[in-house]
């Protein structure tokens, strides 16, 4: 059963880093925020795969609680932010 | 014994559909060609995918013993899941509100053109 | 907070909200209270794990705070009598959402892994109007469309209207119908029977 979830959690990494890749070249700054937010969903759940592998799933909880909070907040504090600026333009085009 | 073997697979199964949604999600921003349906995969099937393993996690943790700390423990991931579930629509609500207000268009296909707003 | 969000309007909107909603908080009905009080004590309980007099008393303490100052943002209500009905259809309303939810993710599964995807989806954005009116049924039916898959609420105003983008034809095809029908029987049966 640790080896499963061992490779689940090997598994959501790689998933993370496909994520990435749309953090790192979107075109405009909200796809950027698309996939930091997809990023922080999936490690919500792998903080407590760590934490069964750790078998502190107790502490590990907490962890995730604050780390989902704190996703949420920063998703809704850039689009905020950023839809006062008015410079999302497509970076293809330039 | 009997009540673990099944425990256990209902983890695993759970566990396993999980993963094929974070899976969907991913390819799927990767995928998609604008942002506004990006934000269709990646709002949602995450937040299934989510749920998914973390109600399989809050059986395997009363698994090993039904205890007032595992009770606790699988409670405060129930937690998690119902806040994912209210919050993942309002975060989803404010990229686009903010793709929207900065005057981002919609990819809309050739043949429809005219369609699209 | 909740609330805030889903309420929050375009720039044209008219802005008498806030007098309609301090009107409405000067009174403390006690039933809300009640519920606040429970939902946040049993939060407290969960969050702390510790069952001892003085953590008890600490939690009494807060959750009464939070419940006095925060009564009336959870249970939005005109008709308080109404109350322990309306929980009784939310609670129903949650299994079909999940079903719906189910449902439309397989959906969007089939259309993300599916080989020429690009002549599959049709995005576009659409606007119906819907005929609630109160500010939470309005809320609710803005955050279940945005959750089931293939509809992203844009905005929502007062008045009912929703703009929603629809990632392609199959999806935006049931969009007023059945689940409005489901929020307008949670929270305003009249408008229906």
């Amino acid at each position: 059963m640790n080896n499963f979830f061992l490779y689940s959690g090997i598994f959501l990494c790689l998933l993370m880093a496909l994520s990435l890749y749309r953090a790192l070249v979107g075109p405009t700054v909200l796809d950027r925020l698309i996939g930091v937010n997809a990023i922080g969903s999936k490690t919500t759940a792998l903080l407590i795969l760590i934490g069964i592998l750790y078998e502190r799933v107790d502490m590990f909880v907490d962890i995730a609680l604050a780390y989902a909070t704190l996703n949420f907040i920063a998703v809704l504090a850039a689009s905020r932010y950023f839809q006062k600026k008015k410079g999302l333009y497509d970076e293809r085009q330039r | 014994m009997l009540l673990s073997i099944i425990g256990n697979s209902i983890v695993i199964i759970l566990v396993l559909v999980g993963l094929l949604f974070f899976a969907g999600g991913a390819v799927g921003i990767l995928r998609f060609p604008d942002f506004y349906s990006r934000l269709h995969p990646a709002g949602k099937l995450d937040t299934m995918g989510v749920s998914m393993t973390m109600i399989a996690m809050a059986v395997y943790s009363l698994l090993h013993g039904f205890t007032l700390t595992a009770l606790l423990t699988s409670l405060k991931i129930m937690l998690i899941v119902v806040f994912i579930f209210i919050t993942s629509p309002t975060a989803t609500h404010a990229i686009v509100d903010a793709g929207v207000r900065a005057g981002l268009a919609p990819w809309a296909k050739e043949d429809s053109g005219e369609e699209a707003p | 907070m909740k609330k805030d969000q889903a309420t929050q309007r375009r720039d044209d909107s008219p802005r008498s909200s806030p007098s309609d909603d301090s009107a409405s908080r000067s009174k403390h009905p006690i039933v809300p209270f009640i519920l606040t009080f429970g939902i946040s004590f049993a939060t407290w309980l969960v969050l702390s794990g510790k069952f001892d007099l003085f953590h008890l008393a600490l939690g009494v303490i807060c959750c009464l705070l939070v419940a006095y100052f925060s009564a009336d943002l959870m249970f939005y209500s005109h008709r308080p009598k109404g109350l322990s009905g309306q929980w009784f259809q939310f609670v129903k309303y949650v299994p079909w959402l999940l079903g719906q939810v189910l449902i439309a993710n397989w959906h969007v599964m089939k259309l993300v892994f599916h080989p020429n995807m690009l002549e599959k989806i049709d995005p576009k954005i659409i606007t119906f109007r819907s005929r609630l009116r109160n500010d939470m049924s309005l809320f609710i039916l803005a955050n279940s469309i945005t959750l089931t898959p293939g509809t992203i609420t844009v905005y929502v105003n007062t008045f009912g209207k929703y703009t929603v983008h629809v990632i392609d034809r199959k999806s935006g095809e049931g969009l007023p119908g059945e689940m409005e029908k489901r929020v307008a029987q949670i929270l305003e049966p009249e408008r229906y029977e």
